[in-house]
């Protein structure tokens, strides 16, 4: 199962951080300075994966953006790599031409994705279909929702 | 502030987030955001009552908060209102502070699961997939508790929607790792396999993350899971790439989904049924074969996904083991991919390999790519991927290749990164060892060793070097004139000076003949670097010398001259000074014959599990090395054969007193092969204490149980890593033992993990301990004890940790003890020895007559027979020498009347201790224990 999935920038500023066992904030923030600190380290043209305390690091970069999860031994590290495109693909469809400004904006949303897309660090469904039709059935119950209500003012 | 695409509601908090952006430095930051909190905090205690919109936007402000890194401690009560608003997004973004910002406030969780509850009833698709969103997301054992039981239900009920489906079985997965004792799946068993077979391909991959997982704790139970797997797999596999739709993945059909199904099968054996073994086969054979057809799409998610499959069936033939002709493919595939333009395939190629280099069907395979394996560790510029490369050479090693090998990996050794080099140079060291066939290129690759990464060279592997070569005469004039060689170098490396003072010491003599290497040529080099070493290894040295005196009377006043030197003899460093004194002494005092006798070469070592190959386990954890435990012959002939049980490790464990430096001589004891002797001067002892993290695997550590049975407090183990204090206290039948956990080094403990395990007389509760352990820190555990009846197995302790990636496993036998629920009485003589001749059948007596083995001194005999926690009394035994004393057991099924009378003899240092009780069993326990602490 994966373990817990980062995304930060390039100036290694954490975006998003979902984590998938219990695990205490104080080691949580040292993990993320840690694996943050080997990533961003990584040029190129190096292999997508490496292995980092018992976990095995699987990551890829999207324009100013890093992805990067930990998986457990027996896991296969080219259907993680996958794992993180096809959450990109999602990104990217409900957003249209995502980037790291949506999900600094609405970072609740891409939690929102997320969640309809893995589950305890398990795939719940890898159609994009499904997993898109349910954000949007979300967002249509929304929609009806602010337009009924008085905007706030500021 | 980009338009925000869809569902937009919350100006307020892009604003906000705007805000912290434009935010220069950190200070402006927190102090917008302090502004923040204080706005939200007046808001929420206004009498006004906010409205379920500007409740979530706060909510999700603080949300945002928490996740820049800021605490958060307010706003739980907000976001669980928000919980039960009928209003979607509100509800959505209250359980998602909830899953993030946990808090394990009781009030809260009740609230919260209420709300849950709420919710699964719904009949709301949407609605009881947030909750299920929720329960996977927290995971606590209160959720399990609350959920457990509900959620199999909701399942596999036959009108749930798969949506609701898919959430339930991940949500039960998550509950299952979290609380395995809480989620009882027994009726539910044979639907939820049925789960393989739904046709919603979305609820397939959902539920078989729940089914590998259930198989892999209960095997039996779920084994009519291999078939259904195994046609379902057959399915995708023979599918075109358009069949299923929204299941394919750039032209690969079901990628996700087969690869859990061939992991799922990795649970189980080959199946046994001709029919689905076939198939399965089949299915294999066509993933292979499409490997090699031409891709149909020239994008990496194309080929990943088609190679992730292909991965997972190689990982599955590897697992089987079985079938020659696929082991050969998956080799050969392998192969192509070891020369591939993408670093990540070559980087899985490599890592698959090495598991495939253990099996006998297809080593030799993995043998033939051993120069591009060779070409890998040269030239790749990922060290990641070296690493790799380093790690199948050492898996595929073998007699044939051995030389080849390990010049390739002591020539990369010159230029390894730094990460990597320890275990590098035990890689080499243990192969070198493994396989050598002639020991002058054993001695030349260690030495070598040293010479180009000497640092990195841990005490393990020069003590390996010396016990071969003193268990070997054939290799210890080779030894000596190498190493004299090796000396020779105007900058060489600490341990080159050790292994050369330890090797001259005893085998100079074999080179002597040579006026190039005459005696004072040999001492003179080695004096040469005495100014230039550390404290132990100087002791090594004089320990050398004191040798050589003997080897050579000639050397002897050059070297009386040197030990009487004040920069020796009045040397600050007490260990430098005795050793001077000592040996100067012996040297002026002690006959031929007598120094002859006491500095006689050192006695073969026995045969024992190499240290080095402990600690690389230890390094690597268990699985890394698993091929030399499946080949011990081959190293057995190295060492002379012979057993090689772990009774190294064993005798390390007893080595209590680890001495900084390895003494050369075991002056100080005669006898070197009583290792049961933890004297610091023993030099086997001493060899393998400094070995000590090794000592860890061994089975049960029970010396410390010994010391503590006349004492509650102290420290109950010790080694490199980990310190263990214990303190305990006892009334009646109940005890209360306080654990200290003591990390001594500087780098964390992960995965911390205690269990305690008890035999059926006694009954315990324990609390867990953090699973971290910070460098430096102490952690402290509590375990209550209740004796139920009289015992005689101790409780066990099992630690298991991480060090460094390496795992630990420590067992210890918990200091509890049958004397520990004494209650002392107090009776005057008549009454003792009316209650002494009541308890003269003769099994309610034991007895002992044993040997002291320390002093007899009268107040430290008291204060042991107090602390086994008996009344001493006085005047009762009509001989003054001899000691009384009387108590009650207490347990709670009953109380056991104890009398105890111990004779010393000081003339003979004998004792004779008799316990009388009504109970033979606990006569005979407490006399046994008892008689081991004088």
């Amino acid at each position: 199962m994966m373990r817990f999935m980062l995304l930060f920038s390039r100036q290694g500023k954490l975006r998003l951080q979902k984590w998938y066992t219990a695990t205490a904030e104080r080691d949580k923030k040292k993990m993320v300075r840690e694996l943050m600190q080997v990533v961003l380290a990584r040029k190129p043209k190096m292999s997508s994966f490496l292995e980092w305390r018992d976990l095995k690091i699987v990551y890829k970069r999207y324009a100013s953006l890093y992805f990067c999860c930990a998986v457990e031994e027996q896991d296969n590290e080219l259907i993680t790599l996958e794992v993180i495109h096809r959450f990109v693909e999602l990104l990217d469809k409900y957003f249209g031409s995502v980037c790291e400004l949506d999900i600094i904006f609405n970072f609740e949303k891409a939690y929102f994705i997320l969640d309809e897309f893995l589950i305890g660090g398990e795939i719940q469904d890898t159609s994009k279909k499904s997993v898109l039709k349910a954000i949007e059935q979300a967002d249509l119950l929304q929609e009806v929702h602010t337009h009924t209500h008085h905007r706030e003012k500021k | 502030m980009p338009a925000v695409s869809k569902g937009d509601g919350m100006r307020g908090l892009a604003v906000f987030i705007s805000d912290i952006r434009n935010c220069k430095s950190k200070e402006a930051e927190i102090k917008r955001i302090n502004k923040e909190l204080a706005n939200i905090r007046s808001k929420f205690k206004g009498d006004k009552a906010l409205d379920g919109y500007s409740k979530k936007k706060y909510v999700c402000k603080l949300l945002f908060i928490f996740l820049l890194g800021h605490d958060i401690d307010f706003g739980h009560m907000e976001a669980v209102n928000l919980l039960s608003s009928n209003k979607y997004t509100e509800k959505q973004i209250g359980y998602l502070f909830i899953s993030v910002l946990v808090n394990s406030n009781s009030e809260l969780i009740r609230l919260i699961n209420n709300a849950i509850k709420n919710d699964l009833s719904s009949r709301n698709p949407t609605f009881m997939c947030l909750a299920l969103h929720c329960i996977a997301n927290v995971g606590s054992r209160e959720m399990a508790e609350a959920f457990a039981g509900e959620i199999p239900r909701i399942l596999v009920a036959g009108d749930t929607m798969d949506s609701v489906k898919q959430s339930a079985a991940l949500c039960l997965l998550r509950l299952y790792k979290a609380s395995p004792d809480l989620v009882l799946m027994g009726e539910w068993t044979s639907r939820v396999v049925h789960l393989l077979n739904d046709q919603h391909m979305g609820v397939v991959t959902a539920a078989i993350s729940l089914i590998t997982c259930l198989s892999s704790k209960n095997p039996d139970e779920f084994k009519t899971c291999v078939s259904l797997a195994v046609s379902r797999l057959s399915r995708i596999v023979s599918s075109a790439s358009t069949d299923l739709q929204d299941y394919t993945y750039y032209f690969v059909p079901a990628p996700w989904l087969s690869c859990k199904l061939l992991r799922l099968l990795q649970c189980y054996p080959p199946p046994e049924d001709g029919a689905v073994k076939g198939r399965l086969v089949e299915c294999l054979e066509t993933i292979l074969n499409k490997a090699q057809e031409p891709p149909k799409s020239k994008k990496v998610q194309h080929s990943n996904a088609k190679n992730a499959i292909l991965f997972e069936a190689i990982s599955l033939i590897i697992h089987y083991d079985s079938e020659p002709n696929l082991l050969v493919r998956a080799c050969n595939q392998l192969g192509q991919f070891l020369q591939h333009r993408e670093t990540n395939l070559r980087y899985l190629a490599l890592e698959s390999m090495c598991t495939l280099a253990s099996s006998e069907f297809s080593h030799e395979a993995v043998k033939t790519h051993i120069e591009t394996v060779i070409n890998a560790l040269k030239t790749e510029r990922d060290v990641s991927v070296r690493q790799r490369a380093a790690d199948l050479l050492y898996a595929m090693c073998d007699r044939s290749n051995a030389k080849q090998i390990v010049a390739e990996m002591l020539s990369y050794l010159e230029t390894a990164d730094y990460s990597i080099r320890e275990e590098m140079v035990l890689k080499v060291a243990i192969l070198a060892e493994k396989y050598a066939v002639d020991y002058s290129w054993y001695v030349d690759t260690i030495l070598n060793l040293i010479r180009i990464a000497g640092d990195y060279v841990s005490e393990e592997v020069w003590y390996r070097v010396i016990q071969i070569v003193i268990n070997r005469d054939d290799v210890q004039g080779y030894a000596a004139k190498t190493v004299f060689e090796a000396l020779q170098a105007p900058a060489c490396h600490e341990n080159m000076v050790k292994v050369g003072g330890y090797i001259l010491g005893e085998f100079g003599n074999l080179i002597a003949g040579d006026p190039r290497s005459s005696p004072l040529v040999q001492f003179n080099l080695l004096h040469s670097k005495f100014h230039l070493c550390s404290v132990p290894t100087r002791a090594l040295l004089l320990s050398a010398y004191i040798k050589f005196i003997n080897l050579f009377p000639e050397t002897k006043a050059t070297i009386q001259e040197v030990l009487r030197s004040d920069s020796q003899i009045r040397n600050s460093d007490v260990e430098l000074q005795q050793r001077a004194v000592e040996y100067l002494k012996l040297s002026s005092i002690a006959s031929t014959d007598v120094l002859a006798t006491v500095l006689e070469e050192m006695p073969p070592f026995p045969e024992r599990e190499s240290s080095i190959l402990a600690k690389l386990k230890k390094k690597k954890g268990p699985g890394a090395v698993s091929v030399e435990l499946e080949d011990g012959k081959e190293r057995g002939e190295l060492n002379g054969g012979g057993d090689r049980g772990g009774d190294a490790a064993i005798a390390a464990s007893n080595a209590s007193t680890p001495s900084p430096s390895a003494d050369l001589l075991g002056l100080r004891s005669t006898a070197p092969a009583s290792g049961a002797t933890p004297s610091a001067g023993s030099l086997l002892v001493d060899v393998f204490s400094e070995a000590g993290p090794s000592a860890t695997s061994a089975g049960v550590n029970d010396d410390g149980f010994l010391r503590f049975v006349c004492k509650n407090n102290g420290v109950l183990f010790e080694n490199q890593l980990l310190q263990i204090g214990i303190k305990s206290e006892y009334r009646q039948n109940l005890g209360r033992m306080y654990l200290f956990y003591g990390n001594k080094t500087s780098v964390q403990f992960v995965s911390f993990n205690t269990t305690v395990s008890c035999p059926g007389e006694l009954f315990r509760s324990t609390k867990t301990v953090e699973p971290l352990v910070e460098g430096g820190a102490q952690v402290q555990q509590v375990i209550n004890i209740e004796c139920l009846t009289d015992f005689i197995d101790a409780p066990l302790l099992n630690i298991k940790f991480r060090y460094g990636g390496a795992l630990q496993n420590i067992s210890l036998k918990l200091p509890v003890t049958i004397n520990k629920f004494f209650q002392p009485t107090e009776m005057a003589a008549a009454d003792f020895f009316q209650r002494w001749k009541q308890l003269s059948q003769p099994q309610q007596e034991a007895q002992k007559i044993f040997k002291a083995s320390h002093g007899m001194d009268t107040e430290v005999l008291k204060a042991k027979l107090l602390g086994l926690g008996t009344a001493l009394l006085e005047n009762v035994d009509p001989n003054p020498e001899n000691y009384v004393c009387a108590g009650v057991i207490q347990t709670k099924a009953q109380q056991v009347g104890c009398l105890l009378r111990l004779e010393p003899n000081a003339q003979a240092q004998m004792y004779r201790l008799t316990l009388r009780s009504s109970k033979d069993t606990v006569s005979q326990r407490v006399c046994d224990l008892l008689a081991e602490q004088f």
